[in-house]
């Protein structure tokens, strides 16, 4: 029988330490809506939507209520819309039609964000590719809840050094149409290498052609509980630091099983996996930065940080997996800039350089993330940026993203508010020495050999 | 025990005591004061809601409760009984949460 201080420890996490379900995120596959018409793949992708993730929020909401679990958002994401649009977008503007019809069903359903405004190209793009990449700033700028990510890389294939350059010019130019808005338009688009198929969390989330019709998968988070625990054994030996960080990882990965297996009967689809992430926002106590000050850093970039930040990153796979059968996505500790309070307060005292938050992403679950830099910085500074951080997930076989928003006329130490979950952040400086010979060489980096490992 | 088919509300209290227990945790959280207890357990009772456990501590004239009750042939839905409790409990200045307890036993119990 359950006993009394197990209820209460819940019930803390729950209402003190943050505990949440980050997001519970519906997989839809939309290559059945693909039609040779542009209104008819419109009108088709609008339908099924609405017919499979009718019940998505009011489901999230019931669960939430009956087992009084706060869960955060409820997201869908859908099939790289660069396939499903292939047989009938000529342009940028038919893409950006699509994108319109999603927002619009987006809205319809009352989810926070939808993801799969995508291209995989990690080693080539087709012409289809090419045009939503291109529409990209514009798909941003015209809608309020879709998420774009492009995928230019992985550890079979090798990087498409010509989607990199691409990618450059387009974080640019998103950031430019969005320049009203403090760049809004790059904080909901992604740069990645080894993307997941199932993703749960936002922007990097599609449905990948390897999944089911439809799908759930759940993000949990948690940092704060963490963080309450590892205040508890302070000074304590290695040993027990992760042992406590394990433990405590299980409980939170047990909450978002248990809301996934209940999402996914209740809403007759599969469920997929569990992504078992600690996910900061910008709220006070929910921060990753505090776990790694709690560790024993003055600031997250103090050196050391990387060594916390693989050993916190490691338990946390290996308190999660004993907690559900599925674990996947993207899984680890996310180390955002903009969305983690501490790691804002680091990057104001001048400990956190983009330099060490790369040398972070090694070990962490994703990469760059939520950067702010000047808004002069080049497209090709962007693109080499990008080639770095791919060239990290290549050869580590790791996913590695880079979200970063070059804030047009914001310079080094000013600050730019996006709001909401998106958080606040310090403009960051960036090594502005040319690398346009480099990324400017036509092609791609051929995949890595896998042996001679050193 | 299975049934192969699906029965109303009304059939399920009528059998309630052939059916698994729903079980959910009560907890309360607040200034001690005289008859908490009595006006839950009233509750429980008026919605006929089975008090299968409970136990409760006083630190420092705070009252924290956690009651283990079977839910499964209860007059309410379950978020019209939770909400019942919860308006109960601002009307005595507590805290008063009902959760289903599967989340504890995941949570907990490997």
């Amino acid at each position: 029988m359950i006993n009394i201080s197990e209820v209460f420890e819940t019930n803390r996490m729950f209402q003190n330490e943050n505990l949440d379900v980050r997001t519970i995120t519906m997989g839809v596959s939309l290559l059945d809506c693909a039609d040779s018409s542009l209104d008819s793949t419109c009108r088709n992708i609008y339908a099924k939507l609405l017919r499979y993730a009718g019940r998505l929020v009011k489901t999230g909401e019931d669960i939430s209520g009956e087992f009084g679990i706060p869960i955060v958002n409820k997201r869908i994401s859908v099939t790289p819309v660069a396939l499903v649009g292939a047989a009938c977008c000529h342009s940028p503007s038919d893409y950006v039609a699509i994108a319109k019809t999603l927002d619009r069903a987006a809205r319809e359903l009352g989810v926070n964000f939808l993801g799969g405004y995508s291209a995989v190209v990690s080693k080539g793009m087709t012409p289809s590719d090419e045009l939503l990449i291109r529409s990209i700033p514009e798909a941003l700028a015209v809608t309020e809840r879709i998420c774009s990510s492009v995928n230019v890389g992985s550890t079979k294939t090798g990087i498409d050094m010509d989607a990199v350059r691409l990618m450059g010019e387009i974080v640019k130019a998103a950031a430019e149409r969005t320049a009203d808005r403090g760049s809004i338009g790059c904080a909901k688009l992604v740069v990645l290498c080894n993307a997941p198929d199932d993703n749960p969390f936002m922007a990097g989330a599609f449905h990948g052609v390897t999944e089911a019709d439809a799908i759930i998968n759940v993000g949990v988070s948690g940092p704060g509980v963490v963080k309450y625990v590892l205040e508890q054994i302070r000074d304590a030996d290695f040993e027990t630091l992760c042992e406590t960080i394990k433990k405590t990882a299980f409980k939170i990965t047990r909450v978002g099983q248990l809301v996934a297996q209940e999402a996914a009967r209740r809403l007759g689809v599969p469920f997929g996996i569990i992504d078992l992430s600690l996910a900061p926002t910008p709220a006070v106590g929910d921060s990753v930065a505090d776990i790694l000050k709690e560790i024993g850093l003055e600031h997250p970039g103090a050196p050391g940080t990387t060594a916390a930040l693989a050993l916190l990153n490691d338990q946390v796979k290996k308190g999660g997996v004993m907690a559900s059968s599925y674990v996947g996505g993207l899984s680890g500790a996310f180390i955002p800039v903009s969305e983690d309070q501490g790691m804002i307060d680091a990057v104001n005292a001048g400990a956190l350089t983009i330099e060490k938050l790369e040398a972070m992403t090694c070990v962490c679950s994703v990469g760059l993330d939520m950067i702010a830099i000047p808004g002069d910085t080049s497209a090709a500074t962007i693109a080499g940026l990008i080639a770095d951080e791919a060239a990290i997930g290549m050869i580590n076989q790791k996913t590695t993203a880079v979200r970063v928003i070059p804030v047009i006329g914001k310079k080094v130490g000013d600050v730019v508010e996006f709001g909401g979950l998106l958080g606040l952040a310090p403009v960051m400086p960036i090594n502005g020495f040319d690398c346009s010979r480099f990324v400017g060489r036509r092609g791609r980096i051929p995949a890595p050999i896998h042996s001679f490992k050193n | 025990m299975n049934f192969p088919v699906r029965f109303s509300r009304t059939e399920r209290r009528f059998y309630g005591i052939i059916f698994a227990m729903d079980k959910a945790v009560i907890t309360v959280v607040g200034k001690d004061t005289v008859g908490i207890l009595a006006r839950v357990c009233t509750y429980l009772a008026e919605n006929r809601a089975n008090i299968l456990d409970i136990s409760q501590t006083v630190v420092q004239g705070f009252f924290n409760m956690m009651m283990i009750v079977d839910v499964a042939v209860t007059t309410k839905s379950f978020d019209a009984f939770g909400a019942g409790l919860a308006a109960l409990g601002s009307e005595m200045g507590l805290d008063i949460r009902c959760q289903k307890a599967e989340i504890f036993e995941k949570m907990h119990r490997i």
